[in-house]
């Protein structure tokens, strides 16, 4: 019974911070938000028994990666967000079909008989049979996971880095010696952006 | 081999995973020799990535051979405990996608020089999306499948928002990653719903318990959110009406060899994920399943025919006519009795998207040779006058077209006849009508393509020059469309030998 009450008390405060995370305007609040939501999911693990996956989440995402995040925030100096007029679909249209799909699956799930639960393997989560999991039941899809995050920041690179940059091809030598004396400062692509881009 | 699975890795599990391995080396190699590349010499990684894709292809032989040694009995090998399944089924969508990805590389080397963007990222981009499919079409187990999709939806979010000094092209990759991580949500939620039922995330077993879940409970509610949520997923990735927003603009703001990409491989592996799911996960769920089905495909040749026929934008009329061949592509695995599905009907599936790579990729290719440092040329009016300025290009846009229209003796006549053939021996005649009657409607916007090309003055009369990489992709899918319309039967064997997906029973006892 304890159990259950626990466990409702932090759902309620993981949704919470979750809701928090997105009306808040100042970024560092949201970010601090974020570690209120990480942090009462690795207790929700805890009381499902998954010690290992509770301990990683606070190590890693509660703390590891939320400051990287209250990190990069400082960084950039990002400001408070500017709110902009949203859609009045959305609001009107949105907030009611979320509300109602919710409990739809609420009633649902809360409906259905003899619902229960599935261990890790034979025990709760500790670390040998989560490792077991890992580098062997599911080695593949594993290591197919350390090519997405690579993806992903290949990506991002890609995206991010200055148009201009060392990527674009050169002007040829003379053109760009001329365009030198001419301007004083680098070249750039004047031509790239082509005249029907705009329309 | 199909047997007892060993508790421990062998060779055998690796040579499945080769051609995903080698093509992986090779993007990494990309990524590395990019670094050390001179601006002039950046074609060497549209090289480089045409090498990976033939290396990974002959490991896909490789496989292929095993199992012609193996004879006819032998229909699936699984490695690594399971999760992967290298079926008849997935070694035809391997062919499909390094066919989709070598023909995409050729269109796209010329193109990155006149857009400027010509980076080693590109192609690494596209080997890696391949591994995505392959994972995605050999995944027997729903976190293998569920990872393979991210990294192939990564991939091409990056690769669509490639042409970053291009507002159409960043604003059409932030709405296709809004788009596709909601979507991915709400599959990954339909998934969890599955394992929360069937206490499995392999597949066989997912159906196995699903289908003693489904005799003592046959409307079980959560059994049901959990096939909505899953199919809505699916038929966002397959674009399929009402989930289909993401498409035109996607397609639209793409590089344009990127959108023939993702209009064939992406697709296609949209579809190996769907099939797979459908019919070895949900199969027991098939009475329930099949009225979404048809409810969708219908939607979907409807609203997209009718949209298409007022575009003036040609990459978006193709991407309306992309979706709409879903809708036909749908019927397919709804032909069938409502327990089982008609193995005619997914044979069709499997024909169509062989023909339509070819069909589609070649329509593109036209499309993307028409771009100039100073014309874009996706405009109806950019095509106008084809037949003046580049009398072969225009011939081939037009089978091209022909053939997406379904008009025999193209390729893409043989897609559609097997669908409707399995409409109409399974008895739902009405469907088989109605997507007759919207084939009509698609021959309408495709000739309207043609008119402007062969009737219209050019607007623009300079001659439209084609780099030997171009010319090399206008050959292959120009041969390939003509080739299968005249000789079917090779490629309409192929894809009943890869059928090993369309009976339940014969699932059920592959590892046994």
């Amino acid at each position: 019974m304890l159990h259950l009450i626990l466990f409702s008390v932090f759902a309620v405060i993981a949704v919470a911070g979750a809701l928090n995370l997105l009306v808040q305007r100042h970024p560092i609040s949201s970010a601090l938000s974020l570690i209120v939501v990480m942090g009462s999911l690795a207790v929700e693990y805890l009381l499902l028994g998954a010690e290992f996956v509770a301990a990683i989440q606070v190590i890693i995402y509660a703390g590891a990666i939320m400051v990287l995040f209250v990190f990069v925030i400082m960084l950039l100096n990002a400001g408070v967000e500017e709110r902009t007029k949203g859609s009045k679909v959305a609001l009107i249209l949105g907030f009611p079909a979320m509300l109602v799909g919710g409990l739809l699956v609420a009633w649902v799930l809360l409906r259905a008989p003899n619902v229960g639960s599935v261990n890790v393997g034979a025990m709760y989560g500790p670390p040998k049979a989560i490792g077991w999991l890992l580098f062997h039941d599911f080695l593949l899809p594993f290591e197919v996971t350390s090519v997405l995050v690579l993806i992903a920041i290949m990506g991002a690179v890609v995206l991010a880095s200055p148009v201009r940059s060392r990527f674009s091809r050169p002007q040829p030598e003379p053109e760009r010696q001329a365009l030198k004396a001419a301007a004083g400062t680098e070249p750039a692509h004047e031509e790239t952006v082509t005249a029907r881009r705009s329309s | 081999m199909p047997g007892a699975i060993s508790q421990w890795f062998s060779a055998g599990d690796y040579l499945l995973a080769l051609p995903m391995i080698l093509l992986s080396i090779f993007a990494l190699g990309i990524l590395l020799i990019d670094l050390m590349l001179p601006p002039e010499w950046k074609s060497i990684n549209a090289w480089t990535a045409g090498i990976g894709l033939a290396f990974s292809t002959a490991a896909v032989i490789r496989i292929h051979l095993a199992y012609a040694r193996a004879g006819q009995g032998v229909l699936s090998y699984t490695g690594f405990m399971g999760s992967m399944m290298v079926d008849r089924f997935a070694i035809y969508f391997f062919y499909l996608f390094l066919v989709g990805a070598g023909i995409a590389i050729l269109m796209s080397a010329h193109y990155l020089e006149i857009e400027r963007e010509n980076h080693g990222e590109f192609y690494a981009l596209i080997l890696f999306s391949v591994v995505g499919m392959m994972c995605m079409a050999a995944g027997f187990d729903i976190v293998l499948i569920f990872i393979g999709l991210e990294l192939m939806a990564i991939s091409t979010y990056v690769l669509v928002g490639f042409l970053r000094s291009d507002r159409r092209s960043n604003e059409a990759a932030l709405k296709y990653l809004l788009l596709g991580a909601f979507s991915s949500g709400i599959f990954a939620y339909g998934l969890s719903l599955l394992y929360g039922l069937t206490g499995s995330t392999n597949l066989q077993l997912i159906g196995e318990h699903l289908a003693t879940h489904m005799r003592e409970n046959p409307h079980d509610p959560i059994a049901i959110l959990a096939l909505v949520t899953t199919s809505t997923g699916l038929f966002f990735k397959i674009a399929a009406i009402p989930f289909h927003q993401w498409a035109p603009d996607a397609y639209e703001g793409a590089p344009t060899s990127i959108t023939g990409f993702m209009s064939v491989a992406v697709k296609a592996a949209g579809w190996a994920m769907l099939l797979r799911i459908f019919l070895s996960g949900l199969y027991p769920m098939r009475p329930i399943y099949v009225p979404l089905l048809v409810f969708v495909a219908i939607a979907t040749m409807t609203g997209a025919n009718l949209a298409a026929l007022t575009q003036n934008n040609l990459k978006r009329l193709l991407a309306y006519s992309s979706i709409a061949h879903v809708g036909y592509m749908l019927l397919g695995l709804i032909a069938g009795s409502s327990t089982t599905p008609s193995a005619t009907g997914i044979q069709g599936i499997l024909v169509y998207l062989l023909v339509y790579t070819f069909m589609n990729l070649g329509a593109f290719a036209v499309i993307t040779s028409l771009r100039r440092r100073d014309v874009i040329g996706d405009e109806i009016d950019d095509i106008a006058g084809l037949i003046t300025r580049a009398p072969a290009e225009a011939v081939l846009m037009l089978i091209f077209l022909l053939s997406l229209a379904g008009i025999p003796p193209l390729a893409g006549f043989y897609g559609k006849y097997f669908i409707f053939l399995s409409l109409i021996e399974t008895g739902h005649y009405q469907l088989a009508a109605v997507a007759v009657l919207y084939a009509v409607f698609g021959l309408y916007y495709y000739m309207r393509i043609a008119n402007a090309m062969f009737m219209r003055k050019a607007v623009d009369t300079r001659p439209v020059t084609l780099s030997p990489a171009m010319a090399t992709a206008l050959a292959i899918t120009g041969i390939a469309t003509v080739g299968i319309g005249i000789f079917p039967d090779l490629f309409i064997r192929a894809a009943g030998w890869s059928l090993s997906i369309a009976q339940p029973l014969q699932l059920t006892s592959l590892f046994h």
